[in-house]
Parts: structure tokens; C-alpha cells; sequence
């Protein structure tokens, strides 16, 4: 059965690549183009990934982070953080908000897979 | 002369791409049409006459369709993707190249010529902007307006790094993938070009862009004086004489915007307005106007410095700062910082960190009362020529026994058709290393984030 990630970019072509090479391996992607109304959707669709971009507009990649750990039914899906921002202090709020892994753009698609197999495999 | 085994698979997607049929090729060739098939199925070796006609026909140099004729190509896209894959890491079962088919990579250059050269020069530019992205690293946490377009940029970069990993990925993605991925690329390099050009004229404060990012005291003070076209008539004694002020009053008023700066700008401004003062009543603008009126080179500034009993530095200032001047002026002191900065047209002065070695103004400083004369050519694009004039004055405001302070200055005189060409070659000078284009420049310090420095 497909692992289903949800992916929440705001940076279309970014996002496009991130599902084809997802879905190329085997995973049923869904996307999101902004933090609004994505910690909803998570409760819903219950997806085994989320990916999710740090700078989103309506509402920041934190804030859905601390959301989905705030919610007892969300609470366990492993979240994979991007952000083209790579200083100590993004990782450090970003691993309090309870982000499991935490990726620089630019990344590269073995990157990107890597740590995505990693999480769906726990 | 070697041709490769994919000459023919070359020749056919030439032949397809220009829409042309095969027997029309073959006619015009001189070769039959059976024999053209064979030589673009690879089942015929093609000879070097009939290569070097079927070039001509097909508009291509013949040299792009033999055996290492794409080595440089080839050795490129390996090069692109061991980087990827040394981005890539260990994980995903990825191997050294990212995931790319190297024993393949023959095929798609020669496939794909024009797309693999794309790819290339996507993964370059991606490289060149992320060695910047490096080393501005540490002042995104001090300048939100560098903040913000280092994160377009890098949002750009991120996509065509992904995108083009895919792509230098042969024979597995549908037509449809692949023409929307390279579109995708198209715009994400028209995005990168024009947030590297935004980034690069931020940085050199060549554009008015720049002042929305100002940070120091200094270039407020700049900006402001910019703002009043660099040129204060309120301080010129001639001029209020003509309006009816008496000599003296008109320095006293404060100019518009003064009170509206930082206090540290403003003892900035006021120590430039009292210097600016005593200088225009030395060296009146009607003289200043009559020494360069009609003359495509500056005047001497060390005679009309002597004329005026003020210092050369001054005279420069002068010069520079008459209403409507397109001279550009920088003065540093003895540490070589630039202490102001009016870039001239088609002349950039860094905004921050150190200038052009190569600057005239640096041997000045070095050799104080004694002028430094160079044409200079600016390096890069759209290269322009101009007189630079450089001379370093000496101060001891203690004594005898006190400090010694330097204050050099450089007058940047742009060239036009009428002016004589000093001896020599003209020197090539940049902005800043880390924006300066010049290939092979002896005086470099660090490498350059822009174009091809050679």
C-alpha cells in the first residue's frame, strides 16, 4: 500500500519536483500551498509523512508543527521541516516544535528521499 | 577525425528539430536517401565529406557531431552530477552521482545537446549562487532586506537543483514531465537571473534599491545628500549672494531633511556642511564652472587648489559636487575605509566591505602629496572608461608631536569622445572582489559570486 505525504510548499516548481520524485518512489503525495487550514488537513487525511516549507504564507511552518503535536490525533506523524534558512536558531525552534527532521534548501533529491524513507520506516 | 557512433542519432534529431524530411536532407547532401537513413540509424559509418555536407545542410558545425567533440559536455554533466551527488549524501541508496546514469550520459548529451548544456549551465549558475549564499550566510541575521531576497533566491536555487537532478536523469521521464520540468527551469533561471542582478545591485548600492536596506549612519547621511542631487546651493556664498542673502547667512541654514536624519547622521551632516562651507568660500562655483566649462577632462585640481589656498582633497570634493556633475567621488581615510562614497554612472562603489585594490585612490594614500593619474576601465559588462584622479593630503591636528591622519580622495571623471587618452593601457578596476568580474586580477582577495572571472 502507498505511504501517503502530505507536502505544504508555497514554491510550486519546488513542489512539483518534490512529488514527482516522491511519487516515483511509491508515495501518494498530496500538497498544500499555504500553513492555512493544513493542520486540518492532516487530522483528516491522517497522512503517514508531512512535509512541511519553515516561510509559508497565512500562517508559518511552526505554527502547523506546533498544531499537529498539539493534537492528540496528530500528534505521532513524523514531520520533515524545509527552510532556505539555515541558521542554529531555525533548527533549534524548529526541533522545540517538534520536528523530526530538518532539511537546507538547497537539497538534493537523494537527500530528500533518504530522509523521507527514513521517517516513513519508523 | 574521429566521428561517434551517435553522429547519425545527432544528425536525425538535428534533422527533426528543423522539421526538414529525409529525402530532402539526403538531395541537397548529395547522398541518397537509403544511405542517410543507414548513416542516422548508426548502421553506416558516415565519411568525412558527406559529414561535412550534411552539416552544411542541416546548419550545424561538423565538429559538434564527432567523438569528443562534447567532451567538455561530457566531462561537465559528470562533474554535475558527482556534485549532486556528493549534495546527496550516502542516504537513499543513492551513489556517488546523485542517482544519475553515468555510463548513459554519452546517449542524453548526445540526445539531448541542447538540453544537457542547459542542465550544465543551471547546475553552474545553482553552484555560483550557492557559494554566495554561503558567504552572505552571516548577514541575513542582520539585514532583513538581505534576508528576504538571499530567500528568493534560494527558493530558486532549490528548485532548479531538484529540477535538474530529474532531468540529468535519461530515458525514465514521460514527454509531458519533462517539457513541463524544463519550462519549470526556464522560469526559475529568468527568476534566479533577475534576484542574482537585484542582489548584486543591492550590494554594490549602485541602485536607489538600495537605500531601503540602508543600515549605517553613513549611507544615510550618502542618501540623503543624493536625494538633494549632491549639491547644497544653500552653501554656496555666490548664489545667496545673487538671492539676496548675505555671504555667511546662507551657511548658517540648516538644509531640508537635516533634522529628519539619525542623530548620528546628523553630526555626520554637520560636520560635512562646515567643511562644504569653508570650501565653497575658498573656491567659488563661478570659478569651478569656468576651470571645467567645455573641457571633456577634469581641471587641474592641484592649480586650482593653489589658486584657492584649500587642500587638493577639497578641490575634489569641489569638483564633484557641482550642481549637475556626473564625476563620481570616494574618500577614505589612512585605513583605506571609505569614508564617502558618490558612485558616477556606470561606476559602482561598494556598500560595504573593502574596494577595488587596484584603486588609484589606495596608491595615493601611500604616497601623500603627489598625484595619482590612471583612465580606468570598469571590469564586466558594459565596461566604461573614465579619468580617475587620486591624491592623499596629510593632517597632524595635534602637532608636531601628535597623530598623522590621511584623507585621500579619488575623483571618478567619466570619459567622453573628446578626451585624450592618457599613456598606456587603461587600468581595469572592479567594485569589490566578491562582485568584480576582472579574470586573473593579480590583487584578488577572495573569489568572485558573479559571472566568469577566468
Amino acid at each position: 500500500m502507498a505511504r501517503r505525504v502530505l507536502l505544504i510548499e508555497d514554491e510550486p516548481n519546488i513542489a512539483e519536483a518534490i512529488w514527482f520524485i516522491l511519487n516515483r518512489d511509491g508515495c501518494q503525495v498530496a500538497t498544500l500551498a499555504d500553513g492555512l487550514g493544513a493542520a486540518e488537513a492532516v487530522r483528516a487525511d491522517r497522512p503517514d509523512l508531512v512535509i512541511v516549507d519553515l516561510m509559508l504564507p497565512g500562517c508559518s511552518g511552526l505554527d502547523v508543527v506546533k498544531a499537529i503535536r498539539a493534537d492528540p490525533a496528530t500528534e505521532a506523524v513524523p514531520v520533515l521541516m524545509l527552510t532556505a534558512k539555515g541558521q542554529g536558531r531555525d533548527r533549534e525552534a524548529a526541533e522545540q516544535a517538534g520536528v523530526d527532521r530538518f532539511m537546507t534548501k538547497p537539497f538534493s533529491n537523494a537527500d530528500m528521499l533518504a530522509s523521507v524513507r527514513a521517517l516513513l520506516a519508523r | 577525425m574521429p566521428i561517434s557512433a551517435l553522429t547519425g542519432t545527432r544528425l536525425r534529431e538535428r534533422r527533426l528539430a528543423l522539421g526538414l524530411r529525409q529525402a530532402d536532407v539526403a538531395q541537397a547532401a548529395g547522398v541518397s536517401a537509403s544511405y542517410l537513413n543507414l548513416i542516422e540509424h548508426n548502421r553506416r559509418r558516415v565519411t568525412v565529406e558527406v559529414l561535412e555536407a550534411l552539416s552544411g545542410v542541416l546548419g550545424l558545425p561538423a565538429a559538434a557531431l564527432q567523438d569528443g567533440a562534447g567532451g567538455a559536455l561530457l566531462e561537465d554533466l559528470r562533474a554535475a552530477a558527482a556534485r549532486a551527488g556528493a549534495g546527496g549524501g550516502a542516504g537513499a541508496g543513492a551513489g556517488a552521482a546523485g542517482g544519475a546514469e553515468l555510463d548513459r550520459v554519452e546517449e542524453f548529451a548526445g540526445r539531448f545537446p541542447g538540453w544537457a548544456a542547459v542542465v550544465v549551465a543551471l547546475e553552474r549558475r545553482a553552484a555560483g549562487l550557492e557559494r554566495a549564499v554561503e558567504a552572505l550566510n552571516d548577514r541575513m541575521t542582520h539585514d532583513p532586506h538581505l534576508s528576504a531576497s538571499l530567500h528568493e533566491v534560494l527558493s530558486a536555487v532549490s528548485s532548479v537543483r531538484s529540477t535538474a537532478e530529474i532531468l540529468a536523469e535519461p530515458g525514465e521521464i514521460a514527454p509531458a514531465w519533462r517539457e513541463r520540468f524544463l519550462r519549470n527551469l526556464f522560469a526559475d533561471s529568468e527568476r534566479l537571473a533577475a534576484g542574482s542582478e537585484a542582489l548584486v545591485a543591492y550590494l554594490d548600492g549602485a541602485g536607489q534599491e538600495g537605500l531601503q536596506g540602508i543600515v549605517s549612519p553613513q549611507e544615510e547621511f550618502e542618501a540623503w545628500l543624493a536625494g538633494r542631487g549632491w549639491h547644497l546651493p544653500e552653501l554656496e556664498p555666490d548664489v545667496g549672494a545673487r538671492d539676496g542673502v548675505a555671504a555667511g547667512e546662507a551657511a548658517d541654514a540648516e538644509p531640508d531633511g537635516v533634522r529628519a536624519l539619525s542623530a548620528a547622521a546628523r553630526v555626520l551632516a554637520a560636520a560635512w556642511l562646515e567643511r562644504a562651507a569653508g570650501e565653497a568660500r575658498a573656491l567659488p562655483l563661478a570659478v569651478l564652472q569656468t576651470a571645467g566649462a567645455g573641457v571633456a577632462e577634469p581641471p587641474d585640481p592641484v592649480l586650482l587648489a593653489r589658486q584657492a589656498g584649500i587642500s587638493v582633497v577639497a578641490v575634489l570634493r569641489r569638483l564633484a559636487l557641482m550642481p549637475g556633475s556626473a564625476a563620481g567621488l570616494v574618500l577614505c581615510d589612512g585605513s583605506g575605509t571609505l569614508t564617502f562614497r558618490k558612485p558616477a554612472e556606470g561606476f559602482a562603489v561598494p556598500r560595504f566591505g573593502a574596494a577595488c585594490p587596484l584603486w588609484p585612490l589606495f596608491a595615493a594614500l601611500a604616497r601623500p602629496g603627489s598625484p595619482v593619474l590612471w583612465d580606468v576601465v570598469t571590469a564586466g559588462r558594459g565596461a566604461r572608461r573614465f579619468r580617475a584622479l587620486a591624491w592623499c593630503d596629510l593632517r597632524h591636528p595635534d602637532g608636531v608631536g601628535g597623530v598623522e591622519l590621511r584623507e585621500a580622495g579619488m575623483l571618478i571623471w567619466p570619459l567622453g569622445g573628446g578626451a585624450g587618452a592618457l599613456g598606456g593601457r587603461a587600468l581595469e578596476v572592479g567594485t569589490s572582489c566578491r562582485i568584480c568580474a576582472r579574470g586573473g586580477c593579480p590583487a584578488r582577495r577572495e573569489p568572485s559570486i558573479v559571472g566568469d572571472i577566468g
